[in-house]
């Protein structure tokens, strides 16, 4: 079995949300949010609650989305909004700006919903983030498949959609390591297409972990005849 | 002045067949800078009320992982809980007259408590207003004191919140159980959702003989729709809102009632309430009002688990414990959108939202029409529990804060 030199370092992961300063009760006022807020801010809010709601895989996708939705009933915007994938962005600035352009060109659009207010208002949070090492790490593929089943939903979220802003690249740490420490390039991209939004933290892992129990029988020997 | 002794303890061990052994190796690790370093918990009340409940689980399982805790409860008169009681409506919302001699009362009963409490731990979290005053005793800058409001502080009484922020401003941060809540403060705010213990007798499976028994002993027919309220017999938790409600959905479906609840020590109003809710009900036979002692966890939990459909109609909510505990119990809920409970029910996802009593009754008739959705959301709503409000989660929330205050990343 093949033995990577850098090995994966599997990390624990704790988030504290802090209660920022803004809320919005109109669509402008969130506008006014979006535009202001921290970068923790909207990674809670869009990042974070994916996994904080990894269960709901219908018609849930971000915080904004469901607000929209829900308290502002404005169901076009939140078509919109919810149609953002976080996988198509390596950096908050990025989502923020596009954010932002969604409820800029509604507004434009329909000026008339600009200032009616909504029936609770959008109060914008952060995400603090505490990580430590697991003590757990991973130097072949048998070892990376028994940390992955070990991991925490928060760590596994950490590893696997959150990663994508800290790596800046389409990838998340997983595939990041099989394509560069193993040579597992296959393996990686089908990992990296596992999709978040319509899988469950515990089924995405799920399949996470049997494609690479089907990449460890390509290389099992083959029986003696 | 003596640490509460605690009824019982569960290992964290056994929290792996709930929420799975990665999140119980998790505990640990986040636990092991934190080891040996000393807590304080101060409450007003050892027994009835969520937040009694939530330290009676929260203290043993932070001990298991190390830390020096301990949980000591504010002492009072009569007249120290009526003034509490009085702030605890005003800051809800509910009118009030500022009184000179309840501001008078409640500082007397702190300077008491200061005299007896050892406030020496590294880590002090105070929960609510009654011992909020107690930061008094702080006297180096080296500990960290955390004032934790259970309460909907959305449109508190100025003349209550003024006086009471006066020692809330001198806290390193403040915890909420929902952003609505926080205030215009000059110290950081944090969000921090109160829990259920999946284990404990108001939460754990039972044996459906024990249930048949209880459905028995209150006279409740099993073979007809169960509309269930658990709350105590308060006022902001809309009892009677519940009946009119009730009596809407009865012209559609043949229906029973059942307002459970008892009365927390530090809640002098609950007779009157529980009087103003038999006289609602009217002798109506379908309408079982039941006054539990201290809460009979093991008959909450039956009642809970026979309901067609949970009910949580309060005007005014910290959070409400109770609709985490239907909602495990994979039952659809109807609740207010107020206070905590939108974070809880995410409408048509986890349960419905209403705004009225003939909201509410909309709601429940909708679910009794749709059994299949009602199915949905109850099991949508027992992951968001597993998910965010469990003991688990919240001794993670705690653990994450001490270390983040003691590193000075806790912003």
């Amino acid at each position: 079995m093949q033995v990577a030199e850098t090995p994966f370092e599997f990390s624990t992961v704790a988030n504290l949300t802090r209660i920022g300063n803004f809320s919005a009760g109109t669509l402008a006022e969130l506008l006014n949010g979006l535009q202001h807020c921290s970068d923790a801010s909207i990674f809670h809010h869009t990042f974070q609650t994916l996994g904080s709601h990894h269960f709901l895989t219908e018609g849930f996708s971000n915080d904004f989305a469901q607000w929209a939705l829900v308290d502002a009933n404005r169901d076009a915007l939140a078509e919109q909004l919810a149609a953002l994938d976080i996988r198509d962005y390596t950096s908050i600035a990025a989502l923020r700006d596009d954010l932002c352009r969604v409820v800029r060109d509604y507004l434009l659009q329909h000026p008339e919903f600009a200032k009616q207010e909504t029936l609770e208002r959008f109060y914008f949070c952060e995400s603090l983030q505490v990580t430590l090492p697991f003590g757990v790490r991973a130097q072949t593929l048998d070892e990376f498949h028994d940390g992955v089943a070990r991991l925490s939903h928060a760590a596994f979220h950490f590893h696997f959609i959150a990663s994508r802003l800290r790596l800046q690249l389409r990838t998340n740490d997983f595939s990041h390591w099989l394509a560069n420490a193993l040579g597992l390039k296959t393996l990686a991209d089908y990992i990296n297409r596992i999709d978040i939004y319509t899988n469950t933290l515990d089924s995405a892992r799920e399949k996470v972990l049997r494609l690479v129990e089907r990449e460890r029988r390509k290389h099992e020997p083959s029986p003696a005849c | 002045m003596s640490p509460v002794q605690l009824a019982s303890r569960t290992p964290l061990s056994d929290y792996a067949a709930v929420i799975g052994a990665g999140e119980i190796e998790e505990l640990r690790t986040l636990a092991k800078p934190l080891a040996g370093r000393t807590v304080e918990m101060v409450n007003s009340t050892a027994v009835g009320g969520g937040v009694a409940e939530m330290l009676n689980r929260l203290v043993p399982l932070s001990e298991e992982l190390g830390l020096n805790i301990r949980w000591e409860v504010m002492t009072g008169g009569e007249d120290f809980f009526e003034v509490t009681k009085a702030f605890h409506n005003a800051l809800h919302g509910e009118p009030y007259h500022p009184d000179p001699k309840h501001f008078e009362i409640y500082r007397a009963y702190t300077e008491q408590n200061l005299k007896r409490i050892p406030l020496d731990a590294e880590f002090v979290e105070i929960h609510d207003p009654q011992p909020a005053g107690l930061i008094e005793s702080r006297t180096d800058g080296k500990s960290h004191w955390i004032w934790r409001c259970h309460i909907d502080l959305s449109h508190p009484n100025r003349a209550v919140w003024d006086f009471l922020e006066t020692y809330v401003a001198k806290y390193n941060g403040a915890l909420f159980s929902s952003p609505e809540f926080a205030r215009q403060l000059p110290i950081p705010q944090y969000l921090l959702y109160p829990s259920i213990d999946p284990l404990a007798e108001k939460n754990q499976e039972l044996d459906p003989a024990f249930i048949a028994d209880v459905l028995e002993r209150y006279k409740i027919d099993p073979s007809r729709p169960i509309l269930t309220q658990i709350s105590r017999f308060d006022r902001l938790k809309d009892p009677v809102g519940v009946i009119r409600a009730y009596r809407i959905v009865r012209r559609y479906f043949d229906c029973q009632l059942v307002l459970a609840g008892g009365s927390a020590s530090d809640d002098p109003e609950g007779v009157v309430v529980l009087r103003e809710v038999k006289a609602a009900a009217d002798n109506d036979p379908d309408i079982k009002v039941l006054e539990l002692p201290a809460w009979a966890p093991l008959e909450v939990n039956a009642l809970q688990r026979a309901s067609t459909i949970v009910i949580q109609k309060s005007l005014r909510e910290g959070f409400g414990l109770t609709v985490s505990e239907a909602l495990w119990k994979k039952k659809p809920v109807v609740a207010s959108a107020v206070g905590g409970i939108p974070t809880q029910v995410i409408h048509k996802h986890t349960g419905l939202l209403a705004h009225s009593v003939e909201g509410t009754a909309y709601q429940i008739r909708f679910l009794l029409s749709h059994p299949e959705i009602a199915a949905r959301l109850g099991e949508q709503g027992h992951q968001h529990v597993k998910e965010n409000f469990l003991i688990t989660q919240n001794l993670k929330s705690y653990l994450t804060l001490f270390l983040m205050l003691s590193q000075g990343t806790a912003g």
